[in-house]
């Protein structure tokens, strides 16, 4: 079945994206397509590559980057949540004069049509948050 | 048409559980996670109304989520069913749709 | 019901976006609007429901000058120049919380627990924030 996850925290604060990385990968397991996967509210801190975990904890956006490499999985971070929180992909910071990037790998930004897009395509949305 | 409901707050904390159980209705499933795994315990004082809540519908609890918190498979309430991440996704698309009592 | 213009545009899906959070505490009213407000631009049927601490979203009069954030409830007003007309509020979660639907800044159908409950089971799509 084709399925949509929607992530609106942000990773360590709150189990939501441990829950949906878990389910993400459980879904794939069985054979089931994800649409898409979409950060939203402080979701889109998912997708900074910047954050430096300690070694003994998990790396959720290198969770995320590794599942997204190995699945071609569609990770879309919310531009607009994402400006509001200095999450940037290179283009974004040249348009908003940033000396700085921090998109991790494997995602992109993009605007919230992806998310309604998602709910569309989708046969089942899945929201994980607070 | 059943709705697969999730509920990931503690009810000792926040009424997330209580306004989930309200809007299920007959033939629907509830999946307690995170915090809100609290909600499938016995000997609570909440357990009645969970358990009441089982007449019409089903009632799970993410293991994992149990387990992580040390609580043990007996301690939840009879006839909640405790599942894995793999069933999670099971109840996903065999139900009509989600909906997250975040 | 489809009107014959409309038949060409593929499959409409019924989206229902659930507000039960309090404004201002938290951002989850402010971005879930920003989320509806690109949603109308996608021809589904699109609803919104408020329950629980959500209808204070609505509340009349808010001023937020004395804490330096924006007071978006106007853009609840401008909803139905988006051809988002289905607003719907729990009856009961106005009552608990001292509310009437005249405390609210924009018309609103206001439904029992078990119609809003009906309502959401005829959903395809159903997002929380």
């Amino acid at each position: 079945m084709k399925l949509a996850v929607l992530v609106n925290e942000g990773p360590y604060q709150h189990q939501a994206a441990d829950s949906a990385l878990q389910f993400t990968k459980a879904a794939l397991e069985k054979g089931h397509e994800i649409f898409r996967v979409f950060f939203y509210h402080d979701g889109v801190h998912n997708g900074t590559r910047l954050g430096v975990p300690p070694q003994d904890d998990r790396n959720v956006t290198q969770q995320w980057s590794e599942l997204a490499e190995k699945h071609n999985l569609d990770l879309v971070v919310c531009v607009a949540a994402a400006q509001r929180r200095g999450i940037l992909d290179a283009s974004e910071a040249k348009r908003h004069g940033k000396d700085a990037d921090n998109i991790a790998p494997g995602f992109r930004i993009s605007g919230l049509g992806q998310l309604i897009e998602a709910g569309i395509q989708a046969e089942r949305l899945v929201v994980f948050g607070d | 048409m059943a709705t697969l409901h999730t509920v990931n707050k503690s009810p000792f904390e926040k009424r997330s559980l209580d306004c989930c159980i309200r809007h299920a209705n007959p033939g629907s499933a509830i999946l307690l996670i995170e915090d809100g795994v609290y909600g499938a315990l016995k000997d609570t004082a909440v357990s009645d109304k969970v358990s009441g809540a089982l007449d019409g519908r089903k009632v799970y609890v993410l293991g994992p989520d149990l387990h992580a918190r040390g609580m043990s498979d007996d301690r939840v309430i009879d006839g909640v069913e405790v599942v894995d991440y793999a069933a999670f996704v099971d109840l996903v698309t065999e139900h009509d749709r989600v909906q997250a009592w975040l | 019901m489809a009107e014959p213009w409309e038949e060409d545009e593929g499959p409409v899906k019924k989206f229902m976006y659930v507000n039960r959070k309090a404004p201002y505490g938290t951002i989850y009213a402010l971005e879930s609007l920003e989320v509806v407000l690109i949603a109308a631009a996608f021809d589904q049927d699109v609803s919104l429901a408020f329950l629980d601490d959500g209808v204070f979203q609505l509340k009349k009069g808010q001023d937020t000058g004395e804490i330096g954030v924006k007071n978006f409830s106007p853009t609840y007003r401008a909803l139905e120049g988006y051809d988002i007309e289905k607003l719907y509020v729990e009856k009961e979660s106005l009552e608990v919380r001292g509310l009437t639907a005249d405390d609210l800044i924009v018309p609103v159908e206001v439904l029992s627990q078990d119609e809003l409950s009906k309502l959401m089971d005829e959903q395809d799509v159903i997002l929380s924030f």
